[in-house]
């Protein structure tokens, strides 16, 4: 594919069982890219969901994904956060590295610099927090390779847009 | 309503019936016998025993196809809907609005591997348009009216409702259909008043228009047929028919090009590569009608109407879309070209024409009748003209016999043709044909087959006797499974691979066996009588027309190749052989 493109998309659907079985079933079984998925309920009182969703594809695959989205009985609402102006996304990441001596001393440097904090440690190891854009997250955790990488868990992308509109 | 305390089941059947159904395709099993017990007790539903729960969804298929109305389906957990995941997908990729009711075993047993229990809502999310468990009482009212508006509203589509046996023999309150609104899934119908103008001004300054129907307008009911007609002859364009759209345009108007796409008419085709303004009519740019895609329609502006959003820009990028449901649109196009008076430009449109009845003039549906044996093209073509002054409904099953039923049997109107397009369900016809009967059982009801797919749902034969159908079988039997072995000869150098069925039932004792009439044609002189003898007899009857064994469906797009290298006959070969592109399509 020439022309790919990364799209960030927000889908409001109702939190009901089998709703994320839909949406990751949707992408598996049209051959559609998921480079990250999240899902937490958002609004108890209307038993609502949110849904960010990382993918890749062609403008003319992006399209399709929100239609084939859209189309979803239980989906609300879609919307391209790519597309429909600025908005801000962030990742979370917790980061164990094993390490001693200088090494030691140099992760905790680099976690400053990139304002991880370090919420677990030991006599040889440290787990780091750290939040923000997935470019960052891939930067700090390249950087703690080479100094101990022990295990990495990410959240995946959360997204909203700017301003002051909702979904 | 206050009402009083119903039972799981009794909500079920008073759900079906609040809504409108008055018969119930199904199978009995553990999980479901509640509701079977709901269904002795009362006499406001039908229920047609079938003999496989595949031929119950496509007896619903039928019957929803030929009415307009949501086909049901009733069958018990674990293998009795896993057997019913055919038709699903079959009404899936064919929209077809079906609900399914499956048993399932008791909530507290989900998930121990009970006895008859599957993942049914797992197995059928993709093959289903939506699909319910229900888990708590309180919600299964809500959830069987919800399943039809579903089922029925925007692009229609099969739905399955998932019923463990506890909620069944529970009991809750009943409320009506009336007191329910979906909170997510209310598709609109009429499009952007903009799009619409824009659509109007490049049909209005068309010079090679071409309106391009498919099985959208027959979903969206009888109006949109006289809508697309009125359009259609308003503007004096020609219009090609789809396979899922036969009907939906009369196909003795002169307007009328017949069906397009890889066994469709010559016409259709080069009218589609050539035309300028395309008008596509509830399609959706199927890859059986495109050919190869770079080079489908290359010099068109696309007009593309359609409920479903995804169908847009999905496989063809389109000019001007117009998202809404057939009927309203065309109705809103209707009013706006009228509004706009348009002075078409005359002279284009008379050349247009000119070269549209050149193609025509090619008669590509021409063919060698032989003295000896009797050419499928023939059968169908004198079944056509037996039964054409009659009230006649045809299903096919999936093959050259149905390719050859949608070039040489012409329907006037909506809802009379039936056929498994999307999926291409061999074993489609004989139990649609059966749905089909049963909702209209005064007219003649043709399951125009060929031999493998009829062995494929044959065990339906009896269900046919038990209601007294009479189903007319009218069997193109050349021993091969045709298309297969056409494509064989075609693309694979004649390497016949288990394409032949070396024993076949002796069809006429078969029918005996069910109690349907047998009657055989076996030379070109026998075939009117064979013919006339089976729409005379009472009941269902299989008549097996032995026909030419090796006749290949023409004309033909070749795999991978575009509607302007068309083959017109046996003596026409490809231009250049199949590419590696074409041969790995299907």
């Amino acid at each position: 594919m020439s022309d790919t493109e990364r799209h960030t998309i927000s889908v409001l659907v109702d939190n009901e069982a089998g709703v994320l079985a839909r949406v990751i079933g949707l992408f598996s079984g049209r051959g559609y890219n998921i480079e990250s998925l999240t899902v937490a309920e958002v609004d108890a009182a209307n038993a609502l969901s949110r849904i960010t969703v990382v993918t890749t594809g062609t403008p003319m695959i992006i399209e399709q994904i929100k239609a084939q989205l859209d189309r979803l009985v239980p989906v609300h609402k879609v919307v391209d956060l790519t597309n429909d102006g600025p908005y801000v996304e962030r990742e979370l990441a917790l980061v164990k590295v094993k390490a001693s001596g200088n090494r030691r001393v140099e992760s905790l440097r680099i976690a400053d610099i990139f304002r991880a904090r370090a919420i677990d440690s030991t006599g040889e190891s440290f787990v780091f927090e750290i939040s923000g854009s997935t470019e960052k997250l891939d930067a700090f955790i390249g950087l703690m390779e080479p100094l101990g990488l022990v295990d990495v868990s990410r959240t995946g992308v959360a997204a909203i847009a700017r301003g002051m509109e909702g979904l | 309503m206050a009402s009083r305390e119903m039972t799981g089941s009794e909500i079920v059947l008073k759900a079906l019936v609040d809504q409108g159904v008055d018969t119930v395709f199904g199978y009995p099993g553990g999980a479901v016998l509640p509701i079977y017990d709901a269904i002795f007790a009362q006499n406001e539903l039908r229920h047609v025993l079938v003999r496989q729960e595949g031929g119950a969804v496509h007896m619903a298929e039928g019957y929803a196809r030929s009415t307009g109305k949501v086909g049901v389906v009733l069958v018990t957990s674990g293998p009795g809907a896993t057997n019913a995941v055919t038709g699903l997908t079959d009404a899936l990729m064919d929209s077809v609005p079906v609900v399914c009711l499956t048993g399932q075993v008791p909530t507290h047993l989900i998930g121990n591997d009970a006895f008859q229990e599957a993942d049914t809502t797992g197995i059928t999310r993709p093959c289903t348009k939506h699909n319910y468990l229900v888990k708590e009482m309180e919600q299964l009212p809500r959830v069987m009216h919800e399943a039809f508006h579903v089922a029925r509203s925007g692009r229609p589509g099969p739905v399955v409702v998932d019923l463990p046996k506890d909620i069944l023999m529970g009991k809750g309150a009943y409320s009506g259909p009336e007191n329910f609104v979906h909170r997510s899934y209310q598709p609109g119908t009429k499009a952007d008043a903009g799009a619409i103008a824009e659509a109007v001004e490049l049909m209005a300054n068309a010079k090679r228009p071409l309106f391009y129907v498919g099985g959208g307008v027959i979903n969206s009911g009888p109006e949109a047929s006289k809508r697309l007609t009125r359009l259609v002859r308003l503007t004096g364009y020609p219009a090609t028919v789809t396979l899922m759209g036969l009907g939906a345009f009369p196909a003795s108007d002169p307007q009328c090009l017949g069906m397009l796409g890889m066994h469709g008419m010559y016409e259709a085709n080069l009218a589609m590569h050539g035309c300028d303004v395309m008008i596509n009519v509830g399609a959706r740019f199927d890859d059986r009608v495109t050919g190869r895609l770079a080079d489908f329609s290359p010099g068109s502006k696309k007009i593309h109407i359609d409920i479903d959003p995804s169908s847009v820009n999905k496989n063809v990028p389109v000019d001007v879309p117009l998202i809404g449901d057939a009927g309203e649109v065309l109705g809103q196009l209707l009013r706006a070209w009228k509004a706009r008076e348009p002075r078409p430009d005359n002279a284009a449109l008379e050349t247009w024409w000119r070269r549209i009845e050149a193609w025509r003039s090619r008669d590509c549906l021409k063919f060698a009748a032989s003295e000896t044996s009797i050419k499928p093209q023939q059968a169908i073509k004198r079944l056509y003209e037996r039964t054409r002054d009659r009230d006649v409904y045809i299903t096919t099953e999936v093959g050259q016999h149905q390719m050859w039923a949608a070039q040489y049997f012409k329907f006037e109107e909506p809802n009379r043709w039936m056929t498994s397009g999307g999926l291409g369900t061999m074993g489609y016809g004989l139990p649609a044909a059966i749905g089909v009967q049963v909702a209209h059982p005064e007219s003649l009801v043709i399951d125009i087959a060929g031999e493998a797919s009829f062995l494929m749902n044959i065990q339906e034969l009896s269900t046919a006797v038990q209601y007294q159908l009479p189903v007319k079988a009218f069997v193109i039997n050349n021993q091969w499974m045709g298309m297969v072995r056409q494509w064989q000869e075609l693309l694979h150098g004649g390497r016949y691979s288990e394409s032949y069925t070396a024993a076949l039932p002796d069809f006429v004792k078969l029918a005996e066996a069910c109690q349907w009439t047998g009657l055989r044609a076996t030379h070109p002189d026998e075939l009117d009588d064979a013919i006339d003898a089976m729409i005379a007899t009472d009941g269902p009857v299989i008549a097996d027309i032995v026909v030419e064994k090796e006749e290949n469906c023409f004309p033909m797009i070749p795999s991978g190749a575009a509607h302007n290298e068309m083959l017109l006959g046996p003596d026409e070969k490809a231009e250049a052989p199949v590419s590696e592109e074409g041969m790995v399509l299907v």
